[in-house]
């Protein structure tokens, strides 16, 4: 079980592999995957807050991803905002939305949210997708440079835009990691985790089920519109893919194969899922097959995930 | 004057009455045991009560107001807090999470303060901590707040579980059977710690099938059956009471018989 000591161990251990990482990159084009990684492990430590903690399944956190995404490609370009701000601007409508969305579908027990999540990701990926005129259909488009990296440069540090957005992210998945082991052993998180364990029982010490489920389906949806957004502006180009349905399965896989209820599993799962396609080509059109298959496996043999299964058998073998 | 009053309480499933027109009243620091055979009705009671079902008729009132049909964590932040027959133990929390979840409504702040780890909420988690370590010692488990509450025995679960009810500022308890598949030690010692809350001003409502139990600490008895409620009375009176025999031989013959089958 996690403790207040456990934080600061599982953010330090994060810290040192983030800074630790680039010293085995045999070529710069590694520091892009690694970018990528954690702005994947990014949303699913979002998802770690709902499904770990709270309980709850979502089926459309891409949709929340593609808000943020497109928060940043369209915001610029239409409103005149700055990269950096169009990002808070994604997490607020994306919070909003969870909030429109989560209110009246919490108060239902049962797997309500789960299909409410997935009517909501494909109506946005729909939207996104169709609406050519604004959002460059199919297609995507492209989107601004943050202008932070051209800011170092003027002050003498150069970095190659993979460097820089390796930075960025581990930094970001950083802080993300912090405020979700913060949550955890918090009387909110102790909520979540409560009505977890028996909804019943939580709502008789006091706990407001409804709105601490809310609570957490809106934090999750926020980590997820974050990582669409750094996407986005890393890449400098965007596709409603980004929204797509099988992104936001792919964000559960991460989460279930990681271990949901741990902030460094769902990391980890984040890196396998996002290097298998990079290590194995083939993978790619294979991908839906693969999570399928990588689900039904974890569920049967590691239901808990892999790194709180490795780490229960280590425990194990030292007692 | 009463804390809990009941007036004709009723709820009806499908066409069959499970709880009709029962009625009574628990005062601070009173003991009072609802019995009957399975099927009476005792935790259907209950769960009206304590909001889990909204009642078909009738009135529940805590402190004079009514509060018929109103949801638990509402009634919780009025001091009504309840175990249950079945655990509910958050299972794969600590023993001290467990007791600490009960703190939720005087330990919780902004959710800012919980994810940003603000110093006001360290000192909320501190008091609560010390609250909750002497609810755990007062029920013997302070040694074992680490502990995954999943890996303790079923007695010391039944123990944790009014630790936790306790934790709100808890002025009306009910306990749904907390003897119930419990040796003879651990009966002696729930015993105790009941008769230790009432004695502390707690009003206490008990289900409990352990006859010797109920006549050694209830102050008032209230006997259902089929739903409805046949006797009411000290533990003597109540023992007394041919229907309350009648009820209960009823049964041993029908559990007799259902043995036999």
């Amino acid at each position: 079980m996690m403790t207040a000591r456990g934080k600061w161990t599982q953010l330090a251990v994060l810290a040192l592999v983030i800074a630790l990482l680039p010293l085995f990159f045999p070529s710069g084009y590694y520091y892009r995957v690694g970018a990528l990684i954690f702005v994947n492990a990014l949303s699913v430590v979002g998802l770690v807050i709902l499904i770990g903690y709270a309980g709850q399944i979502s089926l459309g956190h891409a949709g929340f991803a593609g808000i943020g995404a497109y928060a940043c490609a369209l915001a610029p370009e239409h409103l005149g905002l700055h990269p950096g701000l169009a990002v808070i601007l994604g997490a607020v409508v994306s919070g909003i939305m969870a909030l429109l969305i989560g209110r009246p579908i919490l108060r239902l027990k049962g797997y309500y949210l789960a299909v409410a999540t997935l009517g909501f990701g494909i109506l946005v990926s729909m939207v996104l997708t169709n609406e050519r005129a604004l959002t460059g259909g199919p297609d995507g488009m492209s989107v601004e440079d943050l202008g932070l990296r051209a800011l170092l440069r003027d002050l003498g540090w150069r970095l190659s835009g993979g460097e820089f957005w390796y930075g960025v992210s581990g930094f970001v998945l950083l802080i993300g990691a912090w405020l979700a082991l913060n949550l955890f052993d918090s009387p909110t998180g102790r909520a979540m985790r409560a009505l977890h364990g028996s909804e019943v029982a939580a709502s008789t010490v006091g706990v407001d089920v409804a709105r601490q489920k809310l609570r957490a389906f809106v934090i999750s949806a926020v980590y997820a519109s974050v990582a669409g957004s750094l996407l986005a502006l890393q890449n400098g180009y965007i596709t409603p893919d980004v929204a797509g349905f099988m992104h936001s399965i792919e964000m559960v896989t991460m989460a279930v194969l990681g271990g949901v209820g741990s902030v460094l599993g769902a990391t980890l799962g984040a890196a396998i899922l996002t290097l298998l396609p990079q290590v194995l080509t083939v993978f790619a059109e294979y991908e839906q097959l693969v999570l399928g298959a990588v689900m039904i496996v974890v569920m049967i043999f590691l239901p808990q995930g892999l790194l709180p299964s490795i780490a229960r058998r280590i425990r194990g073998r030292g007692e | 004057m009463s804390l809990l009053n009941v007036t004709g309480l009723g709820i009806t499933f499908g066409g069959l009455k499970a709880v009709d027109d029962v009625s009574f009243a628990v005062k601070p620091g009173e003991i009072v045991s609802v019995i009957g055979p399975n099927g009476a009705g005792k935790t259907t009671l209950f769960n009206m009560i304590s909001g889990v079902y909204m009642p078909g008729r009738g009135k529940v009132e805590l402190d004079g107001q009514d509060v018929t049909g109103t949801p638990p964590h509402l009634l919780a932040r009025m001091g009504l807090s309840r175990t249950f027959q079945n655990l509910q133990i958050f299972q794969d929390m600590t023993v001290l999470d467990n007791v600490l979840a009960g703190y939720h409504l005087q330990e919780s702040g902004s959710i800012l303060a919980d994810l940003l780890s603000l110093p006001g909420m360290h000192r909320r988690a501190a008091k609560a901590r010390d609250g909750a370590m002497g609810l755990l010692t007062r029920v013997r488990l302070d040694k074992a707040a680490s502990q995954e509450a999943g890996s303790l025995s079923y007695g010391a679960l039944k123990r944790l579980e009014i630790a936790r009810a306790l934790a709100l500022n808890t002025r009306i308890l009910l306990l749904d059977e907390p003897a119930a598949g419990c040796n003879a030690v651990e009966t002696e010692e729930i015993d105790h710690l009941i008769a230790e809350l009432a004695a502390s001003g707690i009003a206490i409502l008990l289900v409990e099938h352990d006859m010797k139990l109920v006549m050694r600490i209830s102050n008032h008895i209230v006997v259902l059956d089929h739903g409805e409620k046949i006797a009411e009375g000290d533990p003597a009176t109540v023992s007394r009471d041919p229907q309350v025999i009648a009820a209960y031989l009823g049964a041993e013959e029908t559990e007799a018989a259902d043995a036999d089958g």
